[in-house]
């Protein structure tokens, strides 16, 4: 099997005119774990956001290639079915949509990338004995799949779907952004080897986005890299991962200047919007 | 008083005082009959048509309506073509529910299979009037609804023809659903349909009634009716109400149950179809212990309007009724609901919901909501809502992240919105009836944007 690659070049992305990604460059092969830490407002999630075609994330420059193929200029449904997913950090509940019908939906699209709209769902039989057995990968109660998507689910369930989603729609390249936040430890260990069990089987590459080591501790990354002030300015091997959490980001901050003034600047604007809600 | 408030002038033509007479004649009923119908008819002369001014009439606007340019529709033979429009339909209902009745242009095609009653009383209402007068005597436009309501009650009072009787005698259960088709096709325009259910004390029934428009010309056409409602003690009546009705359609239905002692309603209206509608549904719980839940599945589309005035009536202690209305809007066209619950001063410990939800598809329709409540009882519990909103953009990008394009983005949220009020439903036909007609509503709507003309 050839293994694709998700290259990331020169990306700038702004929000409301406010440039926050200020040219990120960022390389994943199927089959590679990769991991992306920095403080909070760093632009971890607009990266995340950008990558899947969030309509209020301007991109004014740079591209995403996924295989070759122009990402930038697909629909958020279309990049999706071209191989790439994101497990949001905060899923969004749709009421009334069971999990089981959403992901019918979300599968048959992906599966088929030439289906029309009002054109046969797949079969309900083979889907229904397809989720079974993800669902129970993942140790999930069978039940789960009957109640309404996101609706009044916990941190952890949330998060679970998002994984069980993953799980059934093998993309090619997954990004997970804050994926462990708000989960104890045990709901950590649970998705994250569900994770782990999905990439192994389809070779997905994964981008781990995080603030935290704990999840790498069962997402073991090949690649590690900083994000600061809207650019990755750090890429390396696990050992990062220790010397952030035994040092922080000061070093970073001494280290490259130039970001820590946009990153400051960031937090503040981060702070402001915070205010104006 | 100014006559351009008046909406439209007081009947003429087809139901002017010569054709009321022609009309008498023709139904060749007892006399009793007659002289309500001419009662009925008295009052409607003698009641002033709405004006614009009026609290149910601010909103509907029906200056366009002109009843002088229909008339009262005269018995005639249903013939084979008649049955050829009803089949499909009729056909369909009788595959999911154990028997029915149908009428296409106000004069009954066909009855019910007396076999599969299982002990109910269940016949159109002209062979209810020769057959078991005593009944429609009793219950026929004298208690849940009176003709004097206002001019359209009274129009249809006098004028009413086709029709059912669902009566069911004390004690008797009766498990399969039945149904009523209610058809306007060819060169049908009129109808003016009457819904008498009554169940006396410990009996129980189901009754699923779709009205319809099938293969019409592109012509208006009015239909003018009534539902009534009668709930003995500890009754049980499941009553579904679709109205599908082509958009040329004007549509007016009073429509009213009175809930006995410890009684028990569910009653699901459909209002999918129609050009105006002006509907009245109210539940009077004028027993100790009555309950009514009340569902609403309501979708308009083009430039259709569509009011619906509700009431929750508490008139006896430890009642209880529950309000679901849903709602969705696209292109021009328009909803207007007003709920009012109302707890009389001896309803102690009633319990008294209501909401009423929109979703909005288009910027060019409009949703009012607007709930109320008359209390005068102190020790009560009274809840009422109303939503209006958009689609979320939020969960579209959601599904759209998952490889779900828009528009199919779009109808899932749909179909979820009205999820709640489904699962309400206990009855999957009319589950599976709702779903097709907002789905196919919907889809007029992707088409219409794909062909912008």
């Amino acid at each position: 099997m050839s293994s694709k690659v998700l290259k990331i070049d020169n990306l700038h992305v702004a929000i409301a005119g406010k440039e926050i990604l200020k040219g990120v460059n960022l390389t994943i092969r199927q089959g590679e774990v990769h991991a992306l830490m920095g403080p909070n407002g760093s632009g971890k999630s607009t990266l995340s956001y950008a990558l899947m075609g969030h309509p209020n994330y301007e991109v004014s420059e740079g591209s995403v290639t996924l295989d070759g193929r122009e990402m930038l200029e697909l629909e958020p449904d279309e990049r999706a079915k071209a191989g790439l997913f994101l497990a949001f950090q905060y899923p969004t509940s749709i009421p009334g949509v069971t999990v089981a019908n959403f992901l019918r939906h979300a599968v048959t699209n992906v599966r088929n990338p030439e289906r029309k709209e009002g054109e046969d769902l797949i079969s309900m039989r083979d889907f229904r004995k397809e989720m079974r057995e993800r669902m129970d990968e993942l140790g999930m109660d069978p039940e789960f799949a009957r109640r309404y998507l996101n609706e009044g689910f916990s941190g952890g369930e949330k998060k679970r779907a998002e994984v069980l989603q993953l799980s059934m729609l093998q993309p090619a390249f997954a990004v997970l952004d804050e994926t462990d936040s708000g989960l104890d430890i045990d709901a950590v260990r649970i998705v994250a080897e569900g994770v782990n069990k999905v990439a192994a089987r389809v070779s997905t590459g994964v981008l781990v986005i995080t603030h935290y080591k704990r999840i790498l501790d069962y997402i073991k990354p090949g690649f590690v890299h900083i994000l600061y002030g809207g650019r990755i300015v750090e890429s390396g091997g696990p050992e990062l991962v220790d010397l952030l959490e035994k040092e922080g980001y000061d070093w970073v901050r001494e280290k490259y200047p130039e970001a820590a003034r946009d990153e400051d600047e960031m937090e503040q604007h981060a702070a402001a919007g915070q205010l104006a809600h | 008083m100014s006559s351009a408030s008046t909406m439209s002038p007081p009947a003429a033509g087809g139901f002017g005082e010569a054709s009321f007479e022609t009309f008498l004649k023709d139904r060749d009923e007892p006399a009793w009959l007659v002289r309500r119908r001419k009662d009925a008819f008295a009052t409607f002369q003698a009641t002033p048509w709405p004006k614009s001014s009026d609290e149910e009439w601010r909103r509907t606007d029906i200056r366009a309506f002109k009843l002088g340019a229909f008339a009262a529709p005269l018995r005639r033979q249903t013939s084979a073509a008649d049955q050829t429009i009803l089949a499909p339909l009729y056909d369909g209902m009788s595959a999911h529910y154990a028997t029915g009745i149908a009428h296409l242009n106000a004069s009954v095609a066909r009855s019910a299979d007396s076999s599969k009653l299982g002990g109910a009383l269940f016949v159109d209402l002209a062979t209810a009037v020769k057959e078991h007068p005593e009944l429609v005597e009793r219950y026929l436009l004298t208690q849940a609804v009176t003709p004097d309501a206002d001019a359209l009650s009274a129009l249809h009072a006098a004028f009413w023809t086709g029709g059912t009787l669902l009566y069911v005698p004390k004690g008797v259960k009766v498990e399969a659903p039945l149904f009523s088709l209610i058809g306007l096709g060819g060169a049908g325009n009129v109808d003016m349909d009457h819904t008498l259910i009554v169940l006396e004390d410990g009996a129980e029934a189901t009754l699923v009634r779709e009205s319809t428009s099938l293969g019409r010309p592109d012509t208006p056409a009015l239909h003018a009716g009534a539902v009534e409602i009668v709930l003995g003690r500890g009754a049980k009546l499941q009553f579904v109400n679709i109205q599908n009705w082509d958009q040329q359609t004007w549509h007016f239905s009073r429509e009213r149950a009175l809930v006995g002692r410890d009684a028990q309603l569910q009653w699901t209206v459909g209002g999918l179809g129609s050009r105006l509608s002006k509907v009245n549904q109210e539940v009077v719980l004028n027993g100790e212990g009555a309950s009514a839940q009340v569902n609403g599945v309501l979708f308009t589309g083009g430039r259709q309007h569509l009011a619906y005035f509700t009431r929750q009536d508490h008139a006896a202690p430890h009642t209880t009724s529950d309000l679901l209305y849903k709602g969705g809007l696209k292109d021009h066209s328009r909803l207007v609901w007003r709920g009012m619950i109302r707890v009389e001063k001896d309803a102690q410990r009633t319990d008294a919901y209501q909401k009423d939800d929109n979703l909005v598809l288009s910027d060019s329709a409009r949703a009012d909501s607007i709930p109320g409540l008359e209390i005068e009882a102190n020790d009560v519990r009274c809840t009422h809502g109303a939503t209006a909103g958009r689609v979320d953009e939020d969960m579209i990008f959601y599904a759209r992240s998952r490889g779900v394009a828009r528009e199919e983005a779009i109808r899932l949220i749909v179909e979820g919105f009205f999820a709640n009020v489904y699962d309400r439903i206990t009855l999957e036909p009319v589950r599976e009836t709702l779903r097709q007609a907002v789905a196919a509503k919907l889809e007029q709507r992707a088409e219409t944007a794909r062909n912008p003309s």
